[in-house]
């Protein structure tokens, strides 16, 4: 109280500056800067039109041979010299949506408990582990498929054919371990830790006004994640889940390794699959004349162009919920 | 967030200052209907019992007894950082849902204990409905949905007709059915912020409870918002328990009868200094600490 009349004031004499003594035009770090990361968003422009000019010339020859029947066409022959991708284009779509309801309910069941529930001290642990989860390369995910999941798969496909083999779903040979459910399942648990670290942080933003307001209300801490949390970042969570499927659907070592990779079209869950990532990387080495290589990177289009419009679909969808809705993500 | 607060406390002792004749005729008038002295021997509702709250080890509220008298207005009053909103929110068990929260001593809503172990906290949020600083509406819901939100809980099945009479009653009752009347279906967050923490106090009334609290309910508000709240505070006393805690004195002294004075100890942790009649602590307290606090010599 007693320094109150006090002012602070600078023991320098003052100076007096004009300010034309500073222009705008020797400003040149700014301009620099500005240059420099108009530059960078230039090239990441330059580049993907690149890619889709390379994989439209590459696979010129075939778009002039099968034009846009290849998408529908179900025969992949080599020595008549015949391709169709229809069976693949299945396979991706199946096996991505299966490890989609694998994942998502485990993701955002995980997210929340971190988010919400853990105790501080394991908070930091159970993130760390989700993450390093997320980096794991995915031959390792291949491998550890093919010696540990296989085998369990094959077991759970008996047992699931012997009591309910009259489900259309479960009707597919029951024998190799390989084959959708495997894929599905592999693919869950690689996509899982990127879904669940990203719905965690999304849920962590959500004032905790939000949930108290609906606690205050009486409501059990159940009703008021589902009925105040959940739907304050939906359009955030629905996010996360197309990153997870963006992911599945390029998703390509793994799958190769336990998706048994049967060029056909799958009719059950057991069916062996081959998806479109996997038949680029398993056949390209053996390619040997034009129009294979230039087919398979004709498969490389069509994933390319499905990616996109699922993730324009995606984009209407988020669209949609959060349409006329203030306030969901401040 | 804190600058805008500042502003708004200005603006609303100003504005309170032009306001004040109405607003004491007003009040005044209140005060003689329920007659000049306060007989002691009120029905008690909240019954608080060597209360103290922890956050981790650090206590931030100490042993504090204090008995609310049912169907009255207390305030709670007291320096910034005092354990007012935590002491608060210990009265409806929302303390124990901030990290590392507890409580020990006794709470008695109607002479049963609210820490008894075997007493859930969701049913005592059905009896103590609470109204937060900033006004929060739940976003993705319609006005009609925000008021219903708390009424729905628990229930596998409502009659539409009776949904809709209770949001008309709730928004009634809460001063707000004439401006939300045609907009029922629209976002709660299209409501100005007056409007949305009229809505919130809806939404706590349309679970009848017997006593809402309320943590400093105007202090995100503009000076005509904070009156009508006010307005509604004294409206809603005839049926309902409330306690308000407020860093606006003159709010304590507009709509309190009682008044609670707490303050910060030698252990950072919130004491409660004097309790009493609302016109007998503000014009003739008996602790020196609420008299220097009253005349703004601190805090």
């Amino acid at each position: 109280m007693a320094g109150r009349n006090t002012i602070a004031t600078s023991p320098l004499p003052a100076q007096k500056t004009k300010l034309s003594d500073h222009p705008a035009s020797a400003n040149w770090g700014d301009r620099i800067f500005y240059n420099l990361v108009r530059l960078s968003a230039l090239f990441v422009i330059i580049l993907s039109s690149l890619l889709v000019i390379e994989l439209f010339h590459g696979s010129w020859e075939a778009i002039n041979k099968f034009g846009i029947g290849f998408i529908w066409g179900t025969t992949w022959d080599p020595v008549k010299e015949e391709f169709g991708t229809l069976p693949t284009i299945i396979g991706t779509l199946v096996k991505s949506l299966l490890a989609l309801i694998i994942a998502v309910p485990i993701s955002i069941g995980a997210a929340v408990y971190i988010a919400i529930f853990a105790p501080k001290w394991l908070r930091g642990p159970l993130s760390y582990l989700v993450e390093s989860l997320a980096a794991i390369p995915s031959v390792i995910f291949g491998l550890w498929g093919l010696f540990v999941l296989v085998p369990i798969v094959r077991v759970i496909q008996i047992w699931l054919k012997g009591h309910f083999g009259w489900f259309p779903l479960f009707s597919g040979p029951a024998v190799y371990g390989v084959g959708v459910l495997a894929a599905g399942i592999i693919l869950a648990i690689m996509i899982t830790p990127i879904i669940t670290a990203i719905s965690r942080d999304i849920i962590r933003s959500v004032p905790k006004s939000q949930m108290e307001g609906m606690l205050a209300l009486g409501a059990t801490r159940w009703e008021a994640i589902r009925k105040a949390i959940l739907p304050y970042c939906r359009v955030g969570l629905a996010g996360a889940v197309i990153l997870g499927l963006g992911r599945a659907l390029g998703e390509t070592m793994a799958v190769t390794m336990v998706g048994g990779n049967a060029f056909a079209l799958i009719t059950s869950l057991f069916d062996p699959v081959h998806s479109m990532a996997s038949q680029i990387a398993s056949e390209f080495s053996e390619a040997t004349y034009s129009l294979y290589i230039s087919s398979l990177i004709y498969v490389g289009l069509v994933l390319f162009g499905i990616t996109i419009i699922i993730n324009i679909l995606a984009q209407i969808l988020i669209w949609k919920i959060s349409n006329g809705k203030v306030g969901i993500i401040e | 967030m804190n600058k805008r607060d500042d502003q708004v406390n200005n603006e609303g002792t100003a504005t309170e200052e032009r306001s004040l004749p109405h607003r004491r005729v007003h009040l005044h008038s209140e005060h003689q209907q329920q007659g000049e002295q306060k007989p002691a021997d009120m029905p008690i509702s909240i019954s608080i019992q060597g209360l103290n709250a922890y956050y981790g080890k650090f206590r931030a509220v100490k042993n504090i007894t204090l008995d609310i008298k049912a169907k009255q207005v207390t305030s709670v009053i007291g320096p910034s950082g005092c354990g007012k909103s935590t002491m608060l929110r210990c009265l409806n068990r929302m303390h124990e849902e901030t990290q590392n929260g507890r409580t020990d001593g006794k709470v008695l809503l109607d002479d049963e204990d609210i820490y008894d172990k075997r007493v859930d906290p969701v049913a005592v949020r059905r009896k103590i409905g609470m109204v937060f600083q900033k006004p929060n509406p739940f976003p993705t819901m319609s006005v009609f949905d925000n008021v219903v939100a708390g009424f729905k809980l628990n229930r596998f099945w409502v009659n539409k007709s009776e949904l809709a009479d209770r949001v008309e009653l709730a928004l009634k009752q809460a001063s707000l059915w004439d401006e939300v009347k045609d907009k029922l279906n629209q976002s709660g967050m299209a409501l100005s912020g007056g409007q949305q923490q009229r809505l919130c106090i809806a939404r706590t009334l349309a679970v009848e409870p017997e006593v809402v609290l309320m943590d400093e309910p105007c202090s995100a508000l503009d000076p005509v918002a904070t009156l009508k709240i006010e307005d509604l505070i004294r409206q809603l006393t005839s049926k309902y328990t409330i306690v308000i805690v407020t860093h606006n004195m003159q709010q304590a002294a507009r709509v309190s009868d009682w008044t609670t004075f707490l303050l910060m100890g030698d252990d950072r942790a919130g004491e409660l200094i004097e309790y009493g009649e609302t016109k007998q602590l503000f014009t003739n307290p008996k602790d020196e600490r609420t008299e220097a606090y009253i005349t703004g010599r601190f805090g």
